[in-house]
């Protein structure tokens, strides 16, 4: 690896790919040369850093200066000022109101700012994704080995020790579920990381895939020693081709350092990866749709039991995993279950990614240690609402709850949440104001779950249809009381008689609506008025 | 309508390849769709019983397989496909006014094509790109922060 005196990294997700990031990367390179200093200085994209409104942004190490948003006529001046002579180019930098996440915690410098913990997200945007080279220097593989030098009972006891729970939306234990797969009888077992993130307002899994590929084929590796499997897949759903092309290179550099193959780091260890593109369907989030779509069928979930772990892939035992869950293996394997464990709440351990989106000031991708309550994310990441107060958020994509004004000091953590009757999900965070209608929120969820039913069990295909057919009425002043017993009580057919979590949970947002927003939805109904001006209330 | 005869010869010769290339087992079967959907802008009758002539799967099920994902085109499309996310993040950020204004600078409805061939208009569910919504994919090219007034000059890109 070569030593560089400073690094230049340049945002590039769609959004500043579209406004000339590449432009700027050329004439980076071009004027670098110009000043001689191509051999001292590096040049590196890095995925969306975590916001938006100042892109493209360009940063500086080792000063970690945030410089935005820069056009390609700006570099020849801050080749020249900043890495030749050394000076801060002050007028371009990016105004800190801006910046969240990672950019905010830097802009800030630490302790004036709640620090991000970072471990799911540790190297995103600081390395460079297409580098082995760079994710070894960030101690990249060190878990793989520490793995290696144990048994895979005591790495599956270290997973149980540590309490990392899914992050894919349900919290199970990781290290039961490892455990499960590990006990199951087969000649043959799989593991899986799933990366069909297709919640709405989710892109965490995107992130991590685009800006630290390596992290999750050590994960997998880690997993399948410990289960005893010599063969994984990643399914990563169509739309996220950056991130396909990032795993693939990821993928070949492993195979060429030996990190993936036989005899892994001279143990008896064997593994291979593939990559499985997903063709653009929600439900093959859900586990067994996932299955059925990587065996060339229609991602129509499975009846369970059996589940996953004992019969799988082709019928043999397989370990499924979110991609963020997968994220914080190889940092636990490397620092230990008691150091993973002084994160978050005695409950949850460790931090959750949330994707921060809706009328707030600013949007975009926080890791925080779990059970950090809702008012505080939006005060202190989100700099507060954009026009009007706080109304309600939305978490974890569709499938989430909905947090009335008065829930939102809940602290946000598995078991706190469940207590109230609320689910984390996904992470995401539909942050909304007075402005919104909720019922036309709630009609927007409930046609996204209509057309993403799979269409393989009655109660979800016409249960999400005739609630959304009710929903429409409502908003068109067409309305009646009884609709809403009506759609109360569809909420409880979906939930007992859904195949799948995705009709099993397709009424939450019904459900929280009519708990929390009854007398805006009876103003639709009863006076024919949407109080937030919103629905069209008329056919 | 009418069978182009060098066309369906063309779909055929074109899967064969895609086949030798990717394998002809069942879990192989998603992956030619793919390609299949992407090179040939969309999976025809004819492709559908190449396939099925070359995998020994029955044309049912892979009719079912290809009309089941929403990546997999099983129609003829413009030349352009215009999507516009409906998912509840681009809404709340402004989506319901570009998709009213969508629906008229394109002057037509979701799941149409323009008489001119050059758009098809169809809606989405989220493509993980929330963070500077409301979203248009053109093609496979992401807009993001989209008001309406920009449309008319997004869409001038594309003939």
């Amino acid at each position: 690896m070569t030593t560089v005196r400073s690094l230049v990294l340049i945002s590039n997700d769609p959004e500043s790919k579209s406004r000339g990031s590449e432009a700027i990367f050329d004439a980076f390179v071009h004027h670098l040369q110009r000043f001689g200093l191509e051999e001292e200085v590096s040049v590196s994209f890095a995925s969306d850093i975590g916001q938006s409104f100042v892109s493209p942004l360009v940063i500086i190490y080792p000063e970690a200066v945030i410089y935005g948003p820069i056009s390609p006529a700006d570099v020849p001046h801050l080749v020249e000022e900043h890495l030749y002579k050394g000076r801060i180019v002050e007028e371009k930098r990016a105004p800190a109101k801006a910046l969240s996440g990672r950019i905010a915690w830097l802009a800030a410098r630490k302790g004036t700012l709640p620090a991000e913990n970072r471990i799911v997200l540790k190297n995103v945007g600081l390395i460079d994704p297409d580098s082995i080279e760079q994710y070894l220097g960030a101690e990249g593989y060190a878990g793989l080995a520490n793995a290696l030098s144990m048994s895979p009972s005591d790495v599956i006891a270290m997973i149980k020790e540590s309490g990392l729970q899914g992050r894919g939306g349900a919290g199970f234990p990781t290290g039961l579920k490892w455990g499960f797969v590990k006990q199951a009888v087969g000649d043959k077992k799989y593991v899986i990381c799933n990366a069909d993130e297709s919640e709405p307002g989710t892109f965490k899994d995107r992130m991590v895939l685009e800006g630290d590929p390596h992290a999750i084929i050590e994960a997998m590796l880690i997993a399948g020693y410990a289960v005893g499997a010599n063969e994984g897949y990643v399914y990563i759903r169509g739309e996220y081709q950056l991130a396909i092309e990032r795993i693939e290179t990821a993928i070949q550099q492993a195979k060429v350092l030996g990190f993936l193959g036989d005899q892994i780091l001279k143990s008896d260890f064997n593994f291979k990866m593939h990559v499985h593109a997903g063709a653009g369907a929600y439900i093959c989030g859900e586990e067994t749709a996932l299955i059925e779509s990587i065996e060339g069928k229609r991602g129509e979930p499975r009846s369970r039991p059996p589940y996953p772990t004992t019969e799988g892939l082709w019928g043999k035992p397989s370990l499924i995993n979110n991609v963020e869950t997968l994220a914080n293996v190889p940092a636990i394997l490397r620092n230990g279950a008691q150091w993973f464990k002084g994160f978050g709440t005695p409950s949850s351990p460790g931090t959750k990614v949330y994707t921060m989106l809706g009328n707030v000031n600013v949007t975009g991708l926080i890791e925080v240690p779990m059970g950090i309550t809702l008012r505080e994310i939006i005060t202190i990441y989100a700099k507060g609402m954009k026009r009007a107060s706080f109304k309600f958020a939305q978490t974890g994509g569709s499938s989430g709850s909905i947090i009335p004004a008065i829930l939102q000091d809940t602290p946000m953590d598995f078991d706190s949440y469940k207590k109230v009757g609320l689910s984390l999900g996904s992470g995401a965070l539909l942050i909304c104001d007075e402005d919104n209608c909720i019922v036309d929120i709630v009609k927007v969820l409930t046609n996204f779950f209509c057309v993403e039913s799979c269409g393989k069990c009655t109660p979800c295909r016409i249960g999400t249809k005739r609630m959304y057919d009710l929903l429409m009425g409502i908003t068109k002043g067409t309305g009646k009381l009884e609709d809403l017993e009506e759609l109360k009580s569809l909420n409880i057919s979906l939930f007992d008689l859904s195949n799948c979590g995705l009709g099993q949970s397709a009424g939450t947002p019904v459900r929280d609506m009519v708990e929390y927003f009854k007398t805006e939805v009876e103003a639709h109904i009863k006076l024919g008025v949407c109080p937030a001006g919103i629905c069209p209330m008329h056919a | 309508m009418p069978v182009n005869c060098s066309e369906v010869r063309d779909t055929i010769i074109q899967v064969n390849q895609i086949i030798d290339e990717i394998g002809s087992t069942r879990a192989d079967l998603i992956p030619i769709l793919q390609r299949i959907s992407n090179e040939c802008g969309h999976i025809s009758n004819s492709a559908i019983n190449e396939i099925a002539r070359r995998t020994n799967i029955q044309p049912s099920q892979i009719f079912a397989v290809a009309t089941f994902y929403r990546m997999l085109m099983t129609k003829p499309h413009g030349r352009h496909i215009v999507q516009s996310c409906e998912s509840a993040p681009c809404h709340v950020a402004g989506g319901r006014e570009l998709f009213q204004a969508l629906k008229d600078v394109l002057q037509i409805e979701p799941d149409q094509t323009s008489p001119d061939n050059r758009w098809t208009f169809l809606t989405t569910s989220c493509l993980g790109v929330c963070g500077i919504g409301p979203v248009v994919l053109v093609d496979t090219d992401t807009y993001g922060n989209v008001t309406p007034d920009q449309l008319t000059s997004i869409l001038s890109k594309y003939e």
